[in-house]
């Protein structure tokens, strides 16, 4: 387990915004120095006004940790969101924010340990960090992940996912390819992707993460086997 | 001091709720759920609280047993980590002072060490539990405290971050040193004062 650091907060810069979807987009942030980063880590992003008023919020890495200086923050934008949606507004690339991290040793994946990824909407964030690891290091025999989306459109990171270790669920609309009806992610769907000795990591909403992991429960995953980490509403 | 973000005016200080500590928002009605573990099913005819380690009498409560001591009820606000405060909010149960004075803290206890069902720990020191700061509770506005909220009864140490107030709490053991619990072992401040944002290691 890695020692508890301190973290101080850090320049970034930012060097690239794509949209995920209609509202989520990522951001590419260039550091100081090349952070230790961990798969499943998060940075918090603080907003500072002229008057002393700041707004912070944590977001996931989606990028995997690769020794460099950057680093990717995928942000969903929330309605009311003080942060979200000043990020989605009126942040622009060669704009420097601060950040601080990498943050969380729990919800952390090694890179070759067995892991089942099952993620709800925004929750596929951090684990597509552990997936991104697991194609860098060619580790993709280890990791199964599962996303849960309620419609195409809804789908962050369309063109790596699925792939041959990554099934995309669709709860209301499916596209025309697809051979499962639309619906919630149900214990069949988890059943094949559960590797012996896994460790499960869920990400979601706090119903889908409960969702999850009853069915992780009931296909025989034990819970001290399951890391769960809950989006709440933070804007 | 902040290096200020290009066109942020954000909603202002004059508008900011004075029992907002630094850093953090008002989440209003909701009431985000935030657990690392998979949320269990206790049963209240099964469910039981301990206080254990430094007392003179180590002591075991039963559901109906804890309901029998005196209520206490909280009324104030309570400060997650991740940012969200929640404002007026009130629970009951009973006062830690009440169960201490039962289990008698042996003079040598100056930690406290948290357990919970799940087997999620965190640590605090005993004087941050005592006089009047601490609670375990099983009520939230009048009604029953809900699972995910970590019901069937959960401690209460509103005076931290809500981290501090496990969830799904079995017990109180009480340590002559501290003992970093499973969010302090993973990063996050031994003590938790959100009014000096201690919220990781270091701060």
């Amino acid at each position: 387990m890695a020692l508890p650091t301190r973290h101080a907060w850090e320049q970034a810069t930012v060097v690239e915004i794509r949209p995920e979807t209609k509202t989520a987009k990522t951001f590419r942030f260039r550091l100081p120095s090349a952070p230790a980063l961990r798969a499943g880590q998060h940075y918090i992003v603080r907003l500072s006004a002229p008057d002393g008023y700041t707004a912070s919020r944590s977001y996931s890495v989606a990028s995997a940790p690769d020794g460099s200086s950057e680093i990717e923050l995928t942000v969903e934008r929330l309605g009311d969101g003080e942060v979200s949606s000043f990020l989605h507004d009126d942040v622009m690339v060669g704009d420097e924010l601060e950040l601080r991290g990498p943050i969380g040793g729990w919800f952390v994946w090694s890179g070759d340990a067995p892991a089942v990824l099952v993620g709800g909407g925004s929750g596929v964030v951090p684990l597509m960090a552990m997936l991104r690891l697991a194609r860098r290091l060619g580790t993709t025999d280890r990791v199964r992940l599962v996303v849960s989306v309620r419609a195409p459109g809804d789908l962050y990171y369309a063109d790596e996912l699925p792939g041959p270790e990554s099934t995309v669920v669709y709860t209301r609309t499916a596209p025309p390819s697809s051979t499962r009806a639309p619906g919630r992610l149900t214990e069949e769907d988890l059943a094949p992707l559960l590797l012996s000795d896994a460790t499960a990591y869920v990400c979601g909403s706090a119903g889908f993460a409960d969702g999850a992991s009853d069915l992780l429960v009931a296909a025989g995953v034990p819970t001290e086997r399951i890391r769960v980490e809950r989006f709440g509403p933070t804007g | 001091m902040a290096k200020f973000t290009r066109g942020f005016a954000g909603r202002g200080q004059a508008t900011r709720d004075p029992r907002l500590p630094p850093g953090q928002y008002d989440a209003g009605p909701t009431w985000p759920v935030l657990t690392a573990e998979v949320t269990p099913k206790l049963d209240t005819a099964t469910w039981t609280f301990r206080v254990e380690g430094l007392v003179d009498q180590p002591t075991t409560w039963t559901w109906d047993e804890i309901h029998a001591l005196p209520p206490s009820t909280f009324d104030g606000d309570i400060h997650c980590v991740t940012t969200w405060s929640k404002l007026g909010v009130s629970f009951s149960g009973v006062s830690v002072d009440t169960l201490l004075a039962v289990a008698r803290p042996k003079p040598e206890a100056t930690y406290v060490l948290a357990f919970s069902h799940t087997g999620y720990t965190t640590n605090l020191p005993l004087a941050d539990v005592t006089n009047g700061q601490a609670w375990v509770v099983w009520d939230y506005a009048g009604a029953p405290l809900a699972v995910d909220h970590g019901g069937p009864a959960r401690l209460l140490v509103p005076h931290l971050y809500f981290w501090k107030s496990a969830k799904w709490v079995a017990g109180l053991r009480l340590l002559d040193h501290d003992e970093p619990g499973f969010w302090e072992q993973n990063g996050y401040h031994d003590r938790g004062d959100p009014w000096l944002e201690q919220r990781y290691q270091g701060d």
